[in-house]
């Protein structure tokens, strides 16, 4: 009897610090959530949609920096997806045991913890040095380097995931291993290469470090991939540092809005996942 | 002990008269087995096993667990090769031509010989793509042709009245046993010539594997079966051979009535007796 009650106890005092920290994380994520509703949600307007950011005192938006941030995730996503889900199905069903696939794996590994600031430093020796100015290209390159390990990452994991059953099957059948990997393994593993993909959109559409160094930042609307570009996380960290009140007003509202946005991908990432869980 | 079993298995009279005919005009061997070793890395798995498969006949492999029946299995359609580390020695001659040699087309090995295996492995798409997925590799058929197909596979593998209403839908949505018919259904649609099944129905329930102990008896009737079971009434209720592997060895090779009731070897015996394994 005595037994049973140290137990319970003890199990109140775990469950009760576990839920502590619980409440501690989320007080934080809550009052920022919140401190961004309330400055960014009355900066909300047709006119930030419309509008390129303004010099100071006068009336803008944040279109150019809308604009900007959408098509350099874009084009790095179209150069970060395809490589990444290469190089893992290269791990996952090429190289399992093999020397270079240990390499590639290990590399992986550091490419993905490393700093993003790292990265935009590389990406301006490498491209905007040699160019002469900071461009888009440079920018959506910087981002597709942070996306690639994560892909890469989630897509080894993933069609790690699969059965060997089911590659033993096709084989069996009689099917070329690219074959296999196309039509078999990446259908079994879609979602959740999806949901890696998505996750990874997330990661970079927030990123600010990389793209002071390579997009930089224009005042002005351009769509031109060899000009620096407007982008939203270095729009919020020049007009957020910045004295004037219009502009710190934009910052909240773009700040705002890339939460939104990141929210939603989050939230679209889980969507794929149960769909996949649902399917098994 | 071994005469109730005999008695066990008698029953079934179309085993016993299909028996008799075996006798007035003999199978031709469709694969001889000859000397087959394998190695795991350095695990020596199979040691110098031979035997031959009769077209239109059935052969069990019993054993108990690690003896190399699967693994002489995965020989005959040199799936092993997926992996590094595991070679195979001997010949396999189907039709009198050596399977294992080198150079031998790894895609009319398994056009040839088709495997069923353990676990039901449906692919992750539809029922009807399920079974052109096989097809497709080796013919290029116009569609009304494909589902003429994919309804004769499914006929052919008593799946057809089960799912002919659902053919789009998921291969993963059938129960264990649709979905091991499935795959029959799927190996039976590339029209093999041996049928490999990897202990087909040790994951379903007994009535899944009544169904597919029947679809057994029907489909030796166009091709040669090697079937690898654990369990002992199945082999003897399903094949017309039966090997007794121990250890990576062929322990005792003969028609099935006789290895259950008159072995000649004592661990066969204590095996069917299940007094080991």
């Amino acid at each position: 009897m005595q037994l049973y009650t140290r137990r319970r106890i003890g199990n109140y005092v775990v469950v009760g610090l576990s839920l502590a920290a619980t409440a501690f994380g989320l007080l934080f994520l809550v009052f920022v959530l919140g401190t961004l509703l309330k400055n960014g949600i009355g900066a909300l307007g047709p006119t930030l949609f419309t509008q390129a950011t303004p010099p100071p005192g006068s009336q803008g938006g944040l279109i150019n920096a809308i604009f900007g941030s959408v098509a350099m995730t874009l084009i790095a996503t179209l150069i970060g997806t395809p490589t990444g889900i290469l190089a893992g199905t290269f791990l996952a069903e090429y190289a399992h045991g093999s020397r270079l696939g240990e390499i590639v794996r290990f590399i992986n590994d550091i490419l993905l913890s490393a700093p993003s600031i790292i990265i935009g430093l590389f990406v301006y020796s490498v491209l905007v040095v040699p160019m002469g100015h900071f461009s888009a290209w440079a920018g959506s390159v910087a981002l597709a380097i942070i996306m690639i390990p994560v892909v890469v990452r989630t897509t080894e994991d993933m069609l790690n995931l699969v059965p060997n059953s089911l590659r033993e099957a096709a084989t069996a059948l009689g099917a070329p291993k690219w074959k296999i990997v196309v039509t078999v393994t990446y259908r079994a593993a879609v979602q959740g290469m999806l949901t890696g993909v998505l996750l990874a959109v997330a990661r970079i559409s927030g990123e600010t470090a990389p793209l002071l160094f390579t997009a930089l930042n224009n005042q002005f609307w351009s769509a031109d991939f060899n000009r620096p570009m407007a982008n939203l996380p270095v729009v919020i960290f020049q007009f957020a540092m910045s004295p004037y009140a219009d502009w710190q007003t934009l910052a909240w509202a773009g700040a705002l809005l890339i939460t939104v946005a990141i929210l939603f991908l989050n939230v679209g990432a889980r969507f794929f996942a149960s769909w996949s869980g649902l399917q098994k | 002990m071994s005469v109730s079993l005999a008695t066990s298995h008698s029953p079934l009279p179309e085993i016993a008269v299909q028996h008799q005919d075996a006798t007035v005009s003999p199978f031709p061997v469709k694969c001889q087995i000859r000397n087959v070793g394998f190695h795991y890395g350095k695990f020596h798995a199979l040691k110098n096993v031979s035997l031959p498969l009769h077209d239109r006949r059935v052969t069990a492999f019993i054993g108990p667990s690690g003896c190399g029946k699967s693994t002489l299995l995965r020989i005959l359609n040199r799936i092993y090769e997926l992996y590094p580390n595991q070679t195979a020695s001997g010949e396999v001659l189907v039709d009198g031509q050596n399977i294992l040699s080198p150079g031998f087309d790894l895609n009319l090995v398994r056009a040839k010989i088709g495997m069923v295996f353990q676990k039901p492995t449906p692919f992750p798409m539809s029922i009807h793509d399920n079974i052109t997925f096989g097809i497709k590799l080796y013919e290029r058929l116009p569609r009304s042709e494909l589902d003429d197909r994919v309804e004769s596979a499914l006929r052919h593998a008593a799946l057809w009245d089960e799912v002919k209403d659902k053919l789009r839908q998921s291969g993963l949505g059938l129960s264990g046993g649709q979905q091991q018919r499935l795959c029959i259904a799927r190996a039976i649609a590339v029209q093999p010539e041996i049928l490999l099944l990897d202990e087909p129905a040790s994951a379903l329930d007994p009535i899944s594997t009544q169904r597919i102990e029947e679809l057994i008896a029907e489909l030796k009737s166009d091709y040669c079966i090697a079937i690898v079971t654990h369990n002992m009434q199945q082999a003897a209720r399903s094949s017309d051979y039966t090997a007794f592997m121990y250890l990576g060895e062929l322990v005792e090779f003969d028609e099935t009535e006789k290895i259950f009731t008159h072995p000649r070897e004592k661990r066969t015996e204590d095996y069917i007796t299940g007094r080991f394994g």
